[in-house]
């Protein structure tokens, strides 16, 4: 009985579900189990079973690109505490990117930020 | 670029050949629709715009669709209307109402993005479309895939107002009540799309969606002579409007058909949901999600896809953002039928009170040539307006009855104005 904590933390097991978009870097894989504690264990976590996506999942500062989102249960992780959160036995996390559709470059014409046609 | 248009990764710059596809395999950052303006610099010219049709398919040259494409419904080209006397209230002198209240078929903006989000639906073969909502977007869907014949699975948060659901229903669509705000409605559409093999117009068919609405741009531009404003108003909820009309100015000035001129964006939310209205006031490019609270439930969309966006050509423009309470936005409903006769959704009131904000604070002058861009009709959220207005007496059919009904009325208004009788 000395040890129920980390016997505990030992047993928490999360579902991850992973978007299309991720699957060209996953051999297909749509779905895994992760024994991860919180958010930042689980990125690694993916990393290392899917080394093709680690390059894409992250910008060149090696930060988690920003239009990737994740979601415990239904809720925003960034409103549970984003990194902090400790994930539960049976959590459900859904990885989905964003989705939009607006015009950050400077037009369509050369498609460049710091456009110089117009 | 080997055809008119084609999907290109807003971060990391990869092409795609067109698909149902919002999502970069490389970064996972949005695509977008990349227009050919070279190709397009023929076709694309006043005379033959003049010539084209009384609706938004007149800018046909630079939407996402095949050149041969001919539109069911004429969607767009809605009024731009001066507004002299909402001016003289809130303090303008050249101020203009873009009024999408009467877009066609469904009465607001969204008719614009779902024309060309079907049109693309029908190219990529779907049978069968859907959208995540707010309420107007599922009023589109609804409506224009009943005019093409194709199935609609329409998903929205379930405090929806019963206006917009019955416009909705009425189509013969699936309507979908999801137990949930628009952030999980939208979240919930993201897995669908990855599922099923639907078309769902802000999800993966996002991209041609969204171009749609630089119509709204293009017809600014040429109601007001082929001249850009000095400053736009947009109600921001996703964030995607303003961004594009941007882009539509940004390519009429590439194409030659307008003077370069430094256009500002001004950004319009509710206060019980203005994720994008907090990071301009902040200076910052973070988006911080929010649980939305606020009767302007077609603004309510805590985690907006376009925020970043928004919230860069706002302050790249020189602009600025503000939110409105609840009790501002009805009451500037009220003021813009009770001055211009434009009766608008709680959208609309938004925009509407964050223009008389806008004025009042100095961050437009008054004489500065400005639109407000009204985006959706008020029928479809009455509710808001409940117990606003008495149901008065009937009065019997003779004129003596009707003469002392007048009677009454002016000396309550005596009594209102504090004895001053007002004729």
């Amino acid at each position: 009985m000395k040890n129920t904590s980390s016997c505990l933390e030992a047993s928490v097991s999360v579902r991850v579900l992973l978007p299309n978009a991720f699957q060209k870097h996953t051999d297909g894989t749509r779905e895994i189990r992760s024994n991860a504690g919180n958010l930042p264990e689980l990125i690694t976590e993916i990393e290392t079973t899917f080394p093709a996506l680690k390059a894409h999942l992250r910008d060149e500062q090696g930060q988690v690109r920003r239009f990737i989102n994740f979601y415990v249960n239904e809720e925003d992780i960034r409103f549970l505490g984003n990194d902090k959160y400790a994930f539960k036995d049976g959590d459900e996390v859904l990885v989905i990117p964003s989705i939009a559709g607006g015009c950050f470059s400077c037009c369509s014409y050369c498609g460049k930020e710091d456009c110089v046609c117009c | 670029m080997a055809r008119a248009y084609e999907l290109r990764c807003r971060e990391c710059g990869k092409r795609y050949d067109n698909a149902p596809l919002s999502i970069c395999d490389e970064c996972f950052s949005p695509l977008e629709v990349q227009c050919d303006l070279e190709a397009a610099r023929k076709t694309f010219t006043r005379e033959a715009i003049a010539r084209g049709p009384g609706s938004m398919w007149r800018y046909q040259a630079l939407l996402p669709v095949p050149d041969d494409y001919v539109a069911p419904t004429p969607t767009g080209w809605t009024p731009l209307l001066r507004a002299p006397r909402l001016a003289q209230r809130i303090g303008a002198s050249n101020l203009y109402i873009k009024n999408d209240a009467v877009c066609l078929p469904t009465l607001s903006f969204k008719d614009r993005v779902v024309s060309v989000a079907l049109a693309n639906a029908q190219i990529f073969g779907f049978d069968t479309v859907g959208c995540s909502s707010t309420g107007n977007l599922a009023n589109a869907v609804a409506a224009q895939a009943a005019r093409l014949g194709l199935k609609s699975y329409i998903l929205v948060p379930d405090d929806l107002e019963p206006a917009k659901i019955l416009n909705t229903q009425v189509y013969g669509a699936k309507l979908v009540r999801i137990d949930g705000n628009y952030d999980h409605v939208n979240r919930l559409c993201s897995q669908i799309a990855d599922r099923y093999n639907w078309g769902f117009v802000n999800v993966n068919l996002r991209p041609y969606y969204a171009e749609g609405s630089k119509t709204v741009g293009f017809e600014i531009a040429e109601q007001l002579g082929w001249r850009l404003p000095d400053n736009v108003v947009v109600p921001m909820a996703g964030g995607s409007l303003i961004t594009k009309i941007r882009k539509a100015f940004k390519e009429l000035i590439a194409l030659g058909l307008v003077e370069e001129r430094e256009v500002r964006f001004f950004g319009a939310q509710a206060t019980g949901c203005s994720p994008i209205a907090t990071a301009v006031k902040a200076g910052t490019n973070h988006i911080e999600p929010q649980r939305p609270s606020t009767i302007a439930r077609s603004l309510a969309i805590g985690n907006p896809a376009d925020g970043v966006y928004a919230a860069r050509c706002i302050r790249d423009s020189g602009g600025w953002a503000e939110d409105v309470s609840d009790i501002e936005i009805v009451s500037a409903i009220q003021e813009l039928a009770e001055t211009e006769g434009v009766f608008t959704e709680t959208a609309g009131g938004v925009t509407t009170a964050v223009t008389a904000r806008l004025y009042a604070h100095g961050r437009i002058r008054p004489d500065e040539l400005t639109v407000t861009c009204i985006t959706g009709n008020g029928l479809k959220t009455t509710d808001a307006l409940a117990g606003a207005y008495e149901l008065e007496a009937p009065v019997r059919p003779r004129l003596s009855d009707f003469e002392t009904y007048l009677e009454e009325q002016n000396e309550e208004h005596e009594l209102v104005s504090g004895g001053v009788r007002v004729r």
